[in-house]
């Protein structure tokens, strides 16, 4: 265990050293999930503005808020692996990772969280800056705030494994780029992150109820809207760990395989 | 050959299957329908034995099955048929124990993170390895001596030369002090001396450790100073394991006599194939069989001031080798 914290430690204080070398990049990319969030942001405003104030329950500051915390739980929980592991594959360096006495996972992990780490230094002042700026309407109950901790740490980990495992893919065939297209467009559509689930129609509803995305998104952020009452947040940790377990599962099955596969054809 | 081989490969062989397709639209447009594929076999049935400690050469040309074999040994690729042990594990179940005790070094693939200082790379291997801190720090100091790294440590990988890489590469890749070493051209691209720098630093190496180590290089020089034996294959087989010196005996049917008269000029092309003339020093190509014979005719007929006779390169024994399959 102690071996495991020295690893974590050390990766962490080198990727973090990696990462300020891409300070430019960063803010690049973090511009462009601000400027996502604003564009649904005034998309939405502006149609309850011109619907008398509200659509379906949500008014202009209800669509700031929910957008501002949507904004966020996507930078909280996104990976960059379904890109990385087809350059991987391609380059080549994937096969010194598997010489190496330590499931690439850790790697990753440890990768992802640096980058949140840092990032959140840009991405907080910016949150409090659009709060100032778009006055959203927060209704949301202490305990709720509390309930938020679990549920975003379950929504970054099924995130993390399910993306990762679909990262695998790459060991079959390094043209990724279609499934990972299908991917983003699902999760664009039923992670309540194109509109809020309540406002898409009723089997939008309930399909999105049996994947995985509205528990990676939609979910911690209605819960910090103060949108959902205790059972329905309990329902959704339970969803949440349901798919976890499942994430878990199908990445253990993908790796063996694929590495199999991987060891089978070579690079 | 020692009783427990550090290295054992017995009947190993390696298929890979390959998409066929001719060129143009057409043929693309079949492959979608009907995809052919082909076997290649890239390492056929091959058997040797490495003892512990001992510097064996791999050679071979391009495709050869050199790098493929290497992969196996190393665990990388899955062999088809036949097996191999390295230090009584099977490879390719990559357990952490085994994978503690090698290192694979690609002279064309880089470990080193390429943003941050070498050393931040070596910190990096020392928490992944688990190489107790006391232990690292001595090794980061003898691996700094012996390849000159001192000045290069804290510099991002980005701003070193080719062979600054390298030497820091193959540092990287000994940091926890591995038993087996596969090296696939692992002075590929570098100038002369960098290339002897990390000659001498893998015969120290072994030296030091008693590290076994298994090497493939296109550089004869990298051969002949290290390594005793040689393996060569050709198409995936196994065309020859032995000294390097019974390598040249068995391969090379020629013998060169280099001649230096005192009148320059004379033409040799009698005494057998003049393959060089240079400062009045010529070199002459003859059969094995005959060299007594020639040799004493030169010194009876000729002015000879000085005369020698050499085996010939090892590239062109090597050539000799391939030529004659």
């Amino acid at each position: 265990m102690t071996g495991l914290f020295d690893i974590y430690t050390t990766l962490f204080r080198t990727d973090l050293a990696v990462q300020f070398q891409y300070r430019a990049a960063m803010v690049i990319w973090l511009i462009g999930r601000v400027i996502e969030a604003l564009v649904f942001l005034s998309v939405w405003t502006a149609v309850a503005e011109s619907q008398g104030g509200q659509v379906g329950g949500f008014s202009a500051g209800d669509f700031a808020a929910y957008y501002i915390i949507m904004m966020m739980m996507g930078h909280l929980t996104f990976t960059w692996f379904m890109y990385e592991f087809e350059f991987r594959v391609r380059s080549g360096s994937f096969s010194p990772l598997l010489l190496q006495p330590l499931h690439p996972i850790h790697r990753d992990i440890a990768m992802n969280i640096s980058y949140k780490l840092l990032t959140l230094v840009v991405m907080l002042p910016t949150m409090f800056l659009m709060v100032g700026l778009f006055d959203p309407t927060f209704n949301t109950p202490t305990w709720a705030v509390w309930a938020a901790v679990p549920v975003v740490l379950l929504a970054f980990l099924m995130r993390f494994f399910v993306e990762w495992a679909l990262a695998l893919v790459a060991l079959w065939t390094t043209r990724t780029e279609a499934a990972n297209q299908v991917y983003f467009a699902a999760l664009l559509f039923f992670s309540g992150q194109m509109a809020p689930l309540a406002l898409m129609p009723e089997w939008v509803q309930s399909l999105s109820a049996l994947l995985p995305f509205r528990w990676m998104l939609a979910f911690p952020t209605e819960l910090l809207l103060g949108r959902l009452e205790p059972e329905e947040v309990l329902q959704g940790l339970a969803a949440q760990v349901i798919w976890l377990g499942l994430a878990w599962g199908m990445m253990g099955l993908v790796w063996s395989r694929g590495v199999r596969r991987y060891s089978a054809v070579g690079s | 050959m020692s009783a427990v081989p550090a290295i054992a490969v017995r009947d190993l062989s390696k298929t890979y299957e390959v998409p066929v397709r001719e060129g143009g639209l057409a043929a693309a447009l079949k492959s979608l329908v009907h995809r052919q594929t082909r076997q290649v076999e890239a390492v056929k049935e091959i058997n040797f034995e490495v003892a512990p400690g001992e510097i064996v050469g791999f050679l071979g040309p391009n495709g050869a099955g050199k790098t493929t074999t290497l992969k196996m040994l190393s665990g990388l690729l899955y062999p088809s048929g036949g097996q191999c042990r390295v230090l009584g594990f099977e490879p390719f179940k990559r357990q952490r124990d085994y994978l503690r005790q090698i290192t694979l070094v690609m002279g064309n693939r880089n470990q080193l993170i390429w943003d941050i200082p070498v050393l931040d790379s070596f910190e990096r291997n020392r928490a992944i390895y688990r190489i107790e801190r006391t232990a690292y720090q001595r090794t980061v100091d003898e691996l700094t001596e012996l390849l000159d790294l001192g000045p290069l440590l804290d510099k991002p990988v980005r701003n070193l030369s080719l062979g600054e890489r390298m030497k820091c590469e193959v540092a990287a890749a000994l940091l926890h002090k591995p038993q087996i070493l596969f090296l696939d051209e692992p002075t590929i691209g570098l100038d002369v001396t960098m290339q002897r720098r990390i000659r001498s630093f893998l015969a120290e190496y072994n030296q030091r450790y008693g590290a076994t180590v298994l090497l493939t290089s296109h550089y004869m020089a990298d051969v002949e100073a290290l390594c005793k034996r040689v393996v060569v294959i050709h198409h995936g087989q196994l065309l020859f394991d032995g000294q390097l010196s019974e390598l040249v005996q068995r391969f090379s049917p020629h013998k060169t006599i280099v001649v230096e008269l005192e009148n320059e000029g004379s033409d040799l092309s009698v005494y057998g194939e003049v393959v060089d003339g240079v400062d009045g020093r010529v070199s002459l190509r003859v059969p094995k069989a005959e060299t007594a014979q020639v040799t004493g005719r030169l010194l009876s007929e000729q002015a000879v001031l000085d005369l020698t006779v050499e085996d010939p390169p090892i590239e062109d024994v090597i050539e000799q080798v391939f030529a004659g399959v």
